[in-house]
């Protein structure tokens, strides 16, 4: 009987997929609301990347609502694992080592890698409205560095509560820069509050790297908030 | 030739999605799931998604991966599945 129900399920997801895919044919020309979007991002924002332009500026609020289920997540799991207040973190091994800490190929390789990681997390977050990634992409980069930082440094000097306060710092700061567009431009998360730069450089596209940052930065300690509480 | 890859990477994710569901060992199946979402990424990067593959390959196949390998060794389940 189960399995019967099981196979109908499967059949019915099969019938909905085919006629996507049957149905499909590729797009000749892009549609108005793609054309406005590729024509309006590089000359109103002065962003040259367009999906960052839109994830910040069009979309500002939606990435806001990214970031604030995230946040979401990460106080859930701190609810679910939080330790006893007298506990003692038991310090687990790092995977791979068997009862004593990370291997040798793991403490040597970090050394190597990790300033690289970091590195190309920060550059991604800066680059943004440049090339691809942006706050979110970089956040993740940065958090996977930190990760690989917890297995080779168990007992690191990575500190919770910096963590934590790092996380909601940018989150007010975000917020607030959300707050200042309505004042002083367009609307929330507007972009405009600061000059838009020459077009390409650095330091252009408005507050679009400086709320990236901010995102960066609350993206990279929440998700690392969230592997440290599956740590200990 | 770009679709060929296309399909090779796509068809990629599908081989290591079964087997993340067959292998009865948590730990590698676990592993194959990290598996298809790199191919995932890579199959983003083919079709001028970059921003997407960025996010896909850091948190879907790294802090995802690691986080279900916490939890397999957490509660013990580093044996086989029976």
């Amino acid at each position: 009987m189960r399995r019967v129900f099981i196979l109908l399920v499967v059949a019915g997801f099969g019938v909905i997929f085919a006629g996507l895919v049957t149905g499909y044919s590729e797009r000749q020309a892009l549609s108005a609301l793609a054309t406005f979007y590729l024509t309006e991002v590089p000359v109103d924002l002065g962003a040259a990347n367009v999906v960052t332009g839109i994830l910040i500026s069009f979309r500002g609020f939606d990435t806001l609502g990214e970031v604030a289920v995230l946040f979401m997540v990460a106080a859930s799991v701190g609810v679910i694992l939080a330790s006893e207040p007298g506990d003692k973190p038991l310090l687990l091994p790092a995977i791979g080592g068997k009862g004593q800490g990370p291997s040798e190929l793991v403490r040597n390789g970090a050394e190597v890698v990790l300033p690289l990681i970091f590195l190309f997390g920060t550059y991604v977050i800066m680059n943004g409205h440049l090339s691809a990634g942006g706050g979110f992409q970089g956040g993740a980069v940065v958090a996977s560095g930190v990760m690989l930082m917890m297995l080779a440094y168990p007992t690191g000097p990575l500190h919770h509560g910096f963590l934590t306060i790092t996380e909601t710092l940018a989150g007010v700061f975000y917020v607030s820069i959300g707050i200042l567009g309505m004042v002083l431009a367009g609307g929330f998360l507007d972009s405009h509050i600061l000059p838009r730069g020459e077009f390409g450089t650095l330091f252009s596209a408005g507050a679009i790297p400086l709320i990236s940052m901010l995102l960066g930065i609350k993206v990279g300690a929440e998700l690392s908030v969230i592997i440290d509480r599956f740590r200990n | 030739m770009l679709e060929m890859l296309i399909l090779l990477v796509c068809g990629s994710i599908l081989v290591s999605g079964v087997l993340a569901v067959m292998l009865n060992n948590l730990m590698a199946a676990m592993v194959s799931a990290g598996l298809a979402s790199l191919f995932a990424a890579a199959s983003y990067v083919l079709l001028a998604a970059p921003d997407v593959a960025m996010a896909e390959a850091a948190i879907g196949s790294g802090l995802a991966t690691l986080i279900f390998l916490y939890a397999i060794r957490k509660t013990g389940g580093d044996v086989t599945d029976e």
